[in-house]
């Protein structure tokens, strides 16, 4: 049975990389990411798990860095914002202007690339409960659902 | 971030995590069983919860147990709602997990989570409920397999100690005609006003609700098949309540009552004009 007690040296596996950081068992995943590895695009916002700002992908699911302790990464394929650099989805976010500040995009990013991985032609009850899991601020709704949509592959 | 320090123990069998838990318990510490934590997280974060110790169970089999045996269903504790929702084996409880929280919440949020949280709505019990299922609980001695409606209906609960491993339920209840409907305030994702779930057992009608008291549980099975309107066989229910309707500030009792009302008119009538799901 594996104790992890105080501070302790674990390995992640981060965007296909091996990386050590010492944590302790209260760090969520999401502090990590950002204070200890840099990987600052994912981003800070409610710490409750209701924006979906801090949105990472886990084994290829979609979860929220704020409700995921850091321990828990162990042995996980872990993929952030940094790991989908020139993905469909980035590009598509891109040519459709799905975004006005910026901040929710990485977590929407997230989720709708494991969408599309898991879905390649989701219905839209499928596309719109899974992006129900994020809010903008800036209501870029119309503009990411049509970046998805431009995505699916029978519509392509 | 949580501002204290916890012990975190991966135990590999569910003997460890049990032993471990009373072995903590005895040393005067205040373990906590740990699924997908996102409830203990939020509520670390804020102070509500303060565990020296948390026990993650996602590494015990049993608690991963997934599928069939060729008759019956078997749903691991550690199971996150996506995988339920997605697997669709019971359509029913896919149905009901994928109305819990958010998508994404629900690639975390784990079956046993749910059921034994304690946030009181506990949506993913209805359709065990109804399907009669078994819960499958660790305590220091052995395994105990009792029907989930002894343990957890009318907000029953675990002895401290005990773990849920795993819930089971005969097959063909996966195929029977079945309803949910979750109504909440305002927004599509929230706690529920009224959460409903239905199974239509050949013109019986199963019949289990979250929210519309202060704990979930199942109704008294009825028939109807018969001509009685559907309304009629609604009142019939809230005659025979465990409690008061619950008045809060999600909805005063009186208006949890009227959309139960219209609700469960909508679950019978459906059900009569062969419909298998809302």
């Amino acid at each position: 049975m594996l104790k992890i007690s105080g501070k302790t040296i674990i390995t992640f596996n981060i965007n296909g990389s091996a990386h050590e950081v010492t944590v302790r068992p209260g760090d969520t995943l999401l502090e990590v990411l950002r204070s200890r590895l840099g990987l600052t695009g994912t981003k800070v916002g409610c710490e409750n798990g209701d924006c979906g700002a801090c949105t990472v992908l886990v084994d290829g699911w979609p979860v929220k860095s704020c409700l995921m302790l850091a321990v828990e990464g162990v042995g996980r394929a872990i993929t952030t914002i940094e790991g989908l650099t020139n993905t469909p989805v980035q590009n598509a976010f891109a040519n459709f202007s799905a975004f006005q500040c910026g901040f929710c995009t990485p977590g929407f990013i997230m989720v709708c690339h494991s969408l599309l991985m898991h879905h390649p032609n989701p219905d839209d009850y499928t596309i719109e409960s899974w992006l129900q899991s994020n809010i903008c601020r800036c209501t870029s709704y119309q503009e990411i659902s049509a970046a998805v949509r431009s995505l699916i592959k029978s519509d392509a | 971030m949580i501002p204290y320090d916890f012990d975190y123990y991966l135990p590999d069998t569910w003997q460890e995590a049990v032993d471990i838990y009373h072995t903590l318990k005895a040393d005067a510490k205040n373990p906590l069983y740990y699924g997908g934590g996102t409830e203990i997280i939020s509520m670390a974060r804020v102070g509500s919860v303060r565990p020296n110790a948390v026990i993650d169970i996602k590494k015990i089999p049993e608690c991963q147990s997934f599928g069939t045996d060729g008759t019956k269903l078997f749903f691991g504790a550690a199971l996150t709602l996506a995988t339920i929702r997605e697997s669709g084996l019971y359509p029913l409880l896919s149905l009901a997990t994928g109305r819990i929280a958010d998508h994404t919440i629900q690639c975390k949020l784990t079956l046993g989570g749910n059921l034994a949280g304690t946030i009181h709505y506990h949506e993913a019990l209805l359709p065990l409920l109804l399907a009669d299922a078994t819960i499958h609980i660790a305590n220091a001695q052995c395994i105990r397999e009792v029907p989930i409606c002894d343990v957890l209906n009318m907000n029953g609960k675990l002895t401290p100690g005990e773990l849920i491993l795993m819930v089971s339920l005969n097959k063909r209840y996966a195929a029977y005609p079945y309803a949910h409907i979750k109504k909440t305030k305002a927004e599509k994702i929230g706690y529920p006003l009224v959460s409903v779930a239905a199974l239509n057992v050949g013109g019986t009608l199963r019949l289990a609700a979250s929210a519309l008291c202060s704990f979930p549980f199942r109704f008294k099975d009825c028939s109807f098949a018969d001509a009685r309107p559907a309304m009629d066989i609604v009142r019939e229910l809230l005659a025979d309540l465990p409690e008061p309707v619950l008045s809060d500030t999600e909805g005063s009792a009186a208006y949890r009552q009227f959309i139960f009302e219209k609700t469960a008119e909508k679950i019978i009538t459906g059900f009569r004009n062969g419909g298998s799901h809302a």
